[in-house]
C-alpha cells in the first residue's frame, strides 16, 4: 500500500511572559495543527520548568518582519540624536534628583 | 560529537561572502532573513539537523529503562530526563526550519539514512547503571561541546543551544548520582557501575569525532564560528574533567596508558579504536538497524494521527466560520 504523504503541520512562533507584569517575550517556535494543540505543545515544550505564566501563539505566517538590508536607513537616524537620552543633559547637582 | 564528520561546503568566492566572513569575524549573529553563502547554509542545515536527530534517536536507549527504574523517583526523573531530550530536538528542528528545510524533509533524510545521528546512540544499554553512565558521560561530552556552541554565529542555534545548556546540567548530575549510588553500593552494584563505564568510555570519547588538525572542512567551519574547538581540544578537556570523577566513584577508566603529564597539564589517553567509529557511523553499530527501524516505525504509526489532528482543525476552522 502506497501512502499519501502527510501533510506538514504549520509552523507557530511562541512568546512567553516569564512573570506576572512582564511582557511576552520570543522563545522559539513548534509544529501544531491548530491553535489550542499549540499551546498545550508550547507548554510541554517551552514551560517544563516554570518558565512563564501565560503563553501566546501566533502563526509564523502572520509575521511581517522589517527587512534586515534596511538596517541603515532605518536605525542609523537615531545615532546623531543623543538628546533623545537623559543623559545628554548635564543638570547641576545642586539642582537634586531630576 | 552530536553532530559528527559534518562535510562542510566550501566557500565561495565574492565580495559578497567576503563581507559576510566580516560580519562573522566581528562577532555578529547571522540571522534567518540576512543572506548568506550557500555553503553556510548548507553546513548549518546537516550540522543541525544531525544535532537534533542525535537528541531524538537519543531518547531511544535511555527510554529503555523508563519501565525498568529501580524506584518510582528513578523513574519520575528518567522520564524527565527523556522529555528534556524530545525537547532539545524540538529546538534544533526549529533552528534548522528557518534555514530553510522541513522538520519532515529532515526525519525522512534520517530514516533513509541521508542524514546520521550520533555514533553514541548505536550502543546498547544493557543496565540500569547505563542510565548512570549514559548521563554522566555521554552528556558529559555533550555539554563541553555545546557550552561553546552557544556563542555560535547563527542567531537561531545559538539560542537553541542555550535553552539546551541551561537543562543539560540536570541531566549530568542525575547520570553523576546514579553512578554514585552504585559505586558506592553492593559490590554487584560496583561491578555493574564498573562496566558500563568499561563499555562507555570509548564510545563517549569518539563522540568528538576524530582528530581534525588537517580537516578542511574544520578549518571552514571554525571559520564561520559554527564549530568553536578542534575534536582533539574537546576531547582532552572531557578526559581532563573526567578521570578525577572517576578516581571520586573509585571506578577504573579502561586505560592502562592514562596517565597525568605534569609537563603537559593533560591526561595522556588512548585514543578509541577509530575503525570501530566509521563503521558505527556507516550503520553498523550494535543498535544502528534497531535505532532507525524503531524511528521508521513511529514515524509510520504516527500518520494517521498527524492526518487526524490536520483533519480536525480544518473541520473545526469551517465550523468555527460557518457560526
Amino acid at each position: 500500500m502506497t501512502q499519501e504523504k502527510s501533510p506538514e503541520w504549520p509552523l507557530w512562533e511562541v512568546f512567553i511572559r516569564g512573570q506576572h507584569g512582564a511582557s511576552h517575550r520570543h522563545v522559539g517556535s513548534l509544529h501544531a495543527p491548530d491553535a489550542e494543540i499549540a499551546i498545550k505543545n508550547a507548554r510541554d515544550v517551552y514551560t517544563r520548568r516554570k518558565e512563564g505564566v501565560s503563553i501566546w501563539v501566533v502563526p509564523t505566517t502572520a509575521i511581517a518582519a522589517s527587512n534586515p538590508d534596511m538596517k541603515g536607513p532605518l536605525y542609523d537616524p537615531s545615532d546623531s540624536k543623543p538628546y533623545r537620552h537623559p543623559t545628554f543633559f548635564d543638570i547641576p547637582k545642586d539642582v537634586g534628583a531630576m | 560529537m552530536y553532530a559528527q564528520m559534518v562535510k562542510s561546503e566550501p566557500r565561495d568566492q565574492s565580495a559578497e561572502a567576503d563581507a559576510f566572513q566580516a560580519r562573522i569575524d566581528a562577532g555578529e549573529k547571522i540571522e534567518p532573513q540576512d543572506w548568506m553563502p550557500d555553503g553556510y547554509r548548507k553546513t548549518l542545515i546537516r550540522q543541525i539537523g544531525q544535532h537534533a536527530h542525535s537528541e531524538i534517536v537519543g531518547q531511544l536507549p535511555e527510554g529503555n529503562w523508563i519501565t525498568r527504574a529501580p524506584t518510582l523517583e528513578r523513574k519520575a526523573i528518567l522520564l524527565a530526563k527523556v522529555q528534556d531530550e524530545a525537547g532539545h530536538g524540538l529546538y534544533l528542528y526549529c533552528a534548522a526550519e528557518t534555514l530553510g528545510v522541513s522538520r519532515d524533509e529532515m526525519t525522512e533524510m534520517l530514516l533513509d539514512g541521508r542524514m546520521k545521528y550520533s555514533s553514541i546512540f548505536s550502543y546498547p544499554t544493557l543496565t540500569w547503571a547505563d542510565m548512570g553512565a549514559v548521563g554522566w558521560l555521554v552528556d558529559g561530552a555533550a555539554i563541553m561541546n555545546q557550552v561553546p556552541l552557544q556563542r555560535t554565529s547563527y542567531g537561531p542555534y545559538a539560542r537553541a543551544m542555550v535553552r539546551v545548556c541551561k537543562e543539560e546540567s540536570f541531566h549530568q548530575r542525575q547520570g553523576f548520582d546514579i553512578m554514585m549510588k552504585m559505586a558506592k553500593g553492593t559490590q554487584a552494584q560496583k561491578k555493574m557501575a564498573q562496566d558500563a563505564l568499561n563499555r562507555f568510555w570509548y564510545p563517549s570519547l569518539m563522540m568528538f569525532g576524530p582528530s581534525d588538525a588537517e580537516s578542511v572542512h574544520s578549518a571552514q567551519s571554525m571559520a564561520w564560528k559554527i564549530k568553536m574547538n578542534s575534536n582533539d581540544e574537546l576531547r582532552q578537556k572531557f578526559v581532563d574533567q573526567t578521570v578525577p570523577q572517576a578516581e571520586y566513584l573509585g571506578l577504573t577508566v579502561p586505560d592502562p596508558d592514562l596517565k597525568w603529564n605534569e609537563e603537559r597539564g593533560h591526561y595522556d589517553f588512548s585514543e578509541p579504536d577509530w575503525s570501530e567509529f566509521f563503521d558505527v557511523l556507516k550503520g553498523n553499530g550494535p543498535c544502528s538497524v534497531d535505532r532507525i527501524e524503531t524511528r521508521k516505525k513511529a514515524w509510520d504509526d504516527g500518520a494517521w494521527f498527524r492526518d487526524a489532528m490536520v483533519a480536525h482543525a480544518k473541520k473545526h476552522k469551517t465550523k468555527v466560520a460557518a457560526e
